[in-house]
């Protein structure tokens, strides 16, 4: 599936609900069935950090693919991680690189990648288009 | 609940209760980072710009004379808000922050050395911290720290054992923004006399609920935000006693400031305009003397008893939610309440209440080493206003148990 797909996929999800509580519920869910990073990669160095919530964010090339895994300790916030992750992950850098992300704003999410100091959304993002461009042209065969 | 205020006139008084965030009626508990504003005092801001906007102190013409009384009225209001002995004492500055930069900057540079010591407390906003971090850097000062109990009270034994003759500057908050304990700065202050140094307080929490009288305090330094008092953004009160201050350098140059200028030499004017360089925040200064006199009219006695039986509603309401802590559980304190939820990141508690229009504040409050103390990372934090309702307290709790549910 292309990155569009994705979100137009996620967009027609968050259609089904009408009241911010379903919605809700459903990135809780979300972020409740996201596996967690392991450990070892919840390193200063993966860590992007917001006023109130920490994100962590993990890249590898996997052939010719950039790969993220990420968590967040705030439930919320790792159901929308999840979500970042859903759409990028798993394309080439090329792609992630110039990937135009509208289905936060579609599905009216978008003050959370306003909310720079408060979630490290925003960052975070930033920081996966970074290594889609910091990627480009190169392969690698082993994960990590 | 009884009190002398009639809060449904009250609440009309301020449009933007009427806000309607996702759906719901706001509730707006975020009054400890600033309070909501009175319709007389977005008139006085917009009667300014309307009727009477020019450059002050300099201009002959009747708009500048009509813009630089008003502007001088709020500075002699603002003196007898705090009761101190001469307009010359109250400085205008952006706000608490950089009132307490300016001492720290002037009074700190020119009369601290190497190996003095600046006490702060646990409980200091990053404000009081770091430019005091800043300067003991550059100085060679050395900054100590007065620790806390569990309820969020400040340790005196500790903090006399820290006064020292080496102590030469204590700066604290009089009311924790985070916790809302009430500190004993009269004793504070005594003590750090009987040692000789001076005392700054951080008055940016307690200004709005309780009365102040730098006389009867003896502070040296008191530093205030108007924002947190119904008044504008952007401006705040440095008060300093009249010696120190013309004993401390300018802070910064510009206009205003200066007697005369050549290009050998500067001599500077005299207080309080030594410390305003450039043109200041005419509008709302001027609409600060608003603000204050807002206060007046309910009386801040009637406020402050409002406040607390609204504190004291919410304290107990909050106890039905399980697993709900509350930090800062001091015997003196101010209406806020922070709190904290087994198993809940307060991130998520604030999302989920402003889905539910309720206003709170979470996170660290710019108090890392606090909570550090406490071994969290942030809190839930509902401060009431004069304008707040047990019928809001009651939307927070609801608020607060449908959190829980869809987190559970």
């Amino acid at each position: 599936m292309t990155i569009n797909e994705t979100q137009d996929e996620l967009i027609s999800d968050f259609e089904l609900f009408d009241d911010w509580e379903s919605k809700y519920e459903y990135i809780i869910d979300l972020g409740k069935q996201f596996p967690p990073l392991q450990e070892q990669f919840k390193t200063e160095e993966n860590i992007i950090k917001g006023c109130q919530s920490k994100v962590w964010l993990n890249a590898y090339m996997d052939g010719d693919l950039l790969k993220f895994e990420a968590d967040s300790d705030a439930i919320i916030v790792r159901g929308l991680v999840s979500m970042l992750v859903k759409v990028l992950s798993g394309h080439t850098p090329e792609e992630i690189a110039s990937a135009d992300l509208y289905f936060m704003e579609k599905i009216g999410l978008h003050q959370h990648l306003a909310q720079t100091r408060s979630n490290g959304l925003l960052s975070m993002l930033k920081q996966m288009k970074a290594y889609g461009f910091a990627y480009q042209g190169r392969t690698v065969n082993s994960e990590n | 609940m009884s009190n002398n205020l009639d809060i449904t006139a009250i609440r009309n008084d301020f449009p933007i209760l009427d806000e309607i965030v996702n759906g719901k009626q706001l509730v707006y508990f975020d009054n400890a980072a600033t309070t909501q504003k009175p319709k007389i005092v977005l008139d006085a801001i917009s009667g300014y710009y309307e009727h009477y906007n020019a450059n002050i102190h300099r201009g002959i013409h009747q708009l500048a004379e009509k813009a630089t009384a008003a502007f001088e009225d709020s500075r002699k209001r603002l003196q007898q808000f705090l009761n101190a002995p001469s307009f010359e004492e109250i400085i205008f500055t952006y706000g608490t922050t950089d009132g307490i930069n300016l001492v720290a900057q002037t009074y700190g540079r020119k009369f601290l050395k190497e190996g003095d010591e600046v006490i702060i407390s646990a409980m200091e906003h990053h404000s009081n911290i770091v430019p005091w971090q800043m300067l003991c850097e550059e100085k060679g000062c050395i900054l100590k720290v007065i620790p806390i109990n569990d309820d969020g009270e400040l340790l005196m034994d500790e903090y006399e054992a820290l006064l020292t003759e080496r102590t030469k500057f204590v700066s604290v908050v009089h009311v924790s923004n985070s916790l809302g304990t009430i500190n004993p700065v009269k004793e504070i202050i005594r003590k750090a006399h009987e040692v000789g140094a001076k005392v700054l307080l951080d008055g940016a929490q307690a200004s709005s609920h309780l009365s102040i009288d730098v006389q009867d305090l003896d502070c040296d330094f008191y530093s205030l935000s108007l924002h947190k008092i119904y008044g504008p953004t952007g401006m705040g009160i440095l008060f300093g006693k009249k010696e120190l201050l013309n004993a401390m350098p300018p802070y910064r140059g510009g206009g205003e400031m200066i007697k005369e200028v050549t290009f050998e030499k500067t001599t500077y004017n005299e207080l309080p305009y030594k410390f305003e360089a450039g043109t200041p925040n005419i509008a709302d200064v001027i609409a600060a003397k608003y603000a204050l006199d807002y206060v007046d009219t309910l009386g801040k006695p009637n406020i402050a008893a409002y406040e607390n039986s609204l504190l004291e509603y919410a304290t107990q309401a909050v106890k039905e939610i399980e697993g709900l802590k509350i930090i800062g559980k001091a015997k003196e304190k101010v209406s806020v309440l922070s709190f904290v939820i087994d198993g809940i990141h307060h991130q998520d508690i604030g999302v989920l209440l402003d889905q539910q229009g309720i206003a709170v504040r979470t996170g660290h409050h710019c108090t890392q080493p606090l909570m550090r103390r406490f071994n969290i990372t942030g809190t839930s934090r509902a401060s009431f206003a004069v304008y707040n309702t047990t019928a809001e307290i009651d939307r927070l709790i609801q608020g607060l148990h449908k959190v829980k549910k869809m987190l559970g």
